[in-house]
């Protein structure tokens, strides 16, 4: 009863419903184009961003954080397309990294499957679970389905702790193998580094193409109002049950990656804290940017690395920024990215196209 | 005769844990039902009761009762200015907004009890005496005892206060409709302000006699509050005797399931009542279905 007060009007306040009728079909196709024509250039300079960053960190050290920024941007973006465009919530999200981290690892390092098989296999069958477990998960509205994802990460937790024959429990599991492609190991920080990060293109890739669809807009429209969204003709349960499928999938890949990359998992990496890691990740970033994502998935790796001093007490600081993000700045860093942009235009009096991916 | 004892016990120590879920589970029924946020830094107040009472006993060297009394004082104030800071200044919020503010709260909250204490566990004294009683071959604690009377007196209080105060009845009036609440001269603003002074005080008085039997530490709100929440769920949210029938049915199955399938999975019992009861009964137990609003 209480979504219903605080929702309010679901009348369609969308300022460019009448202007989008009035344009013609022609002009319709122009803004289209030229609008995916922005999409490719920002992932084109993101990506030469990308191939060149390790030329800038030879450092081990530097490298090796940005494998896990590159793992966590997988996971950062997943959860991205469930709550920053379809607008549900999920605290178990690090339930089904750990899920595809412990299916790789237990397959290649118990049973020696191949890892690409197995990196498939775990994918498969979390995308599954996610897909069958999403229907009557995501039946449920706000609090309820926050504190329903929140309990289903905390029971696969749990079996991670307790199937100590299949995990190794709380101490862990390891030796597990890294990635090969023919004879190219993925054994140190530069070669996981690209190799992680092919990974993360391509996943961003996906969600910008995904975004900028009819399932996107779709999304979208279920985010603002739900029930529009279904009068509209939208199937609004089966398209959430998909993206949770898709976002659960992506999670399980990132998992892997960890996996083989770490070639050690523990439980402690994937309980209650770092599911809601993730949600700070994307809300520092901006719900619905990708781009932005990544930002917040850099920011929360990097920020623990430049705060060693605080050992554990960064955990204050993430609740800080989730109350003070959510209060002053509920779009996120990347909300800023125009006002930044217009100072930088006004001063300079030249347009910052560089600065596009930001 | 064996067995008999064995599930005597495993019923005292699931009435004593569900009788904190109760009290826990009611701490959130009143948020909820004044304002419709589902608060996720309940638990919080359940750590800081155990917590302070520790504090003012150890480092400031109160007796028992002012330090009780002082630590509940304490643990009200942080969820009243909790709300001020933290929910009031939020013009329009969308649950989404409330559920990550509360959540950043939580870990603000036990982030700075981190800060201000340790990570360590530590040992609350029982309020009188630890001499275990025998009852018909069960052992039963003097803290249990303490557990029943303070949970039954809570929720007796909390009944009449609901039913025979005018600030009750009025925040009763503000859960079925805020709007027409406010319409009548109730000042709405300040019974959501009471629902979090109440429902932290709630939750302080069960972190505080709880804390005798489970020891406390700063991270002891996460598991609490989440059980107290399952126990309000089964209830229907009612800010009754449904919710506190949720916390004992809740306590009695996990100290079932612990004592005969496995302690491992303790805590994972809880969260699958959770799943199956908001799956298949959203509404709760002993509440009929309601027509979907949107």
């Amino acid at each position: 009863m209480a979504e219903g007060r605080m929702r309010g009007s679901a009348a369609p306040n969308n300022l460019y419903f009448p202007l989008t009728l009035t344009l013609s079909l022609r002009e319709r196709e122009f803004s289209r184009q030229y609008h995916l024509k922005r999409e490719l250039l920002k992932f084109a300079i993101f990506t030469i961003l990308v191939l060149l960053l390790p030329l800038a960190a030879k450092e081990g050290y530097i490298l090796n954080v940005l494998v896990f920024v590159g793992i966590h941007s997988i996971l950062a973006i997943a959860l991205n397309l469930l709550l920053g465009y379809a607008g549900q919530i999920s605290l178990g999200h690090a339930g089904f990294f750990g899920l595809g981290a412990y299916i790789s690892g237990v397959l290649t390092a118990t049973h020696g499957q191949n890892p690409w098989l197995a990196m498939c296999y775990a994918a498969g069958a979390v995308g599954i679970l996610a897909f069958v477990i999403g229907f009557p998960i995501l039946k449920l509205k706000g609090h309820y389905l926050a504190m329903a994802t929140l309990g289903l990460g905390i029971i696969i937790y749990i079996l991670f702790n307790e199937t100590v024959d299949l995990t190794g429990g709380p101490s862990g599991l390891s030796g597990i193998p890294n990635l090969t492609l023919g004879t190219l190991t993925f054994d140190n920080d530069l070669k996981n580094y690209y190799l992680v990060w092919t990974f993360t293109l391509v996943a961003i890739l996906l969600a910008v193409n995904l975004a900028n669809s009819r399932i996107g807009r779709a999304l979208r429209a279920i985010h603002d109002s739900e029930t529009a969204a279904r009068l509209m003709g939208i199937n609004a349960r089966f398209l959430k049950v998909q993206v949770f499928a898709l976002s659960a999938l992506l999670c399980s890949v990132a998992g892997s990656l960890y996996a083989h990359v770490m070639t050690f998992v523990a439980p402690a990496s994937f309980g209650f804290n770092f599911s809601v890691e993730l949600v700070t990740m994307v809300i520092i970033g901006g719900l619905g940017s990708i781009y932005g994502s990544v930002l917040g998935a850099a920011i929360l790796t990097l920020l623990p690395e430049l705060l060693r001093a605080f050992q554990d007490y960064d955990i204050i600081i993430y609740g800080l920024i989730l109350i003070l993000m959510t209060m002053f700045l509920p779009g996120g860093l990347v909300s800023m990215a125009p006002v930044f942009m217009s100072l930088l235009r006004g001063r300079r009096k030249q347009p910052g196209g560089a600065h596009a991916e930001a | 005769m064996e067995f008999a004892q064995q599930l005597l016990q495993y019923l005292v120590s699931g009435f004593s844990t569900g009788a904190i879920y109760a009290l826990i589970g009611l701490g959130f029924a009143i948020i909820y039902n004044a304002t419709g946020i589902i608060n996720f830094a309940q638990g919080e107040f359940v750590m800081l009761g155990g917590m302070l009472t520790l504090f003012f006993l150890n480092v400031a060297r109160f007796g028992m009762i002012p330090s009780i009394i002082l630590a509940i004082l304490v643990a009200t104030l942080c969820g009243v200015v909790f709300n001020r800071l933290a929910i009031k200044p939020l013009k329009k919020p969308s649950p989404l907004n409330l559920v990550i503010i509360t959540i950043g709260g939580s870990i603000l909250m036990r982030g700075l009890a981190m800060l201000i204490w340790d990570k360590d566990t530590h040992a609350v004294p029982a309020f009188s005496g630890s001499e275990p009683l025998d009852l018909a071959g069960a052992t039963i604690l003097p803290q249990h005892l303490w557990i029943f009377g303070i949970t039954i007196l809570a929720i007796a209080g909390n009944k009449f206060f609901f039913y025979y105060t005018i600030s009750g009845r009025a925040m009763r009036a503000c859960s079925y409709n805020s709007r027409a609440a406010s319409l009548v001269g109730i000042a709405v603003e300040r019974m959501v302000l009471f629902s979090f002074l109440l429902s932290s005080a709630l939750g302080a008085v069960a972190g505080i006699i709880v804390a005798p039997l489970t020891m406390t530490s700063y991270d002891v709100g996460v598991m609490l509050g989440l059980k107290g929440f399952c126990a309000a769920i089964i209830g229907g949210m009612s800010s009754g005797i449904g919710t506190v029938l949720g916390g004992i049915i809740l306590g009695i199955l996990e100290a079932l399931g612990a004592g005969l399938i496995s302690s491992g999975y303790k805590d994972a019992i809880a969260f699958i009542i959770l799943l199956l009861i908001l799956f298949v009964r959203p509404q709760g137990l002993f509440r009929k279905a309601e027509t979907e609003r949107v």
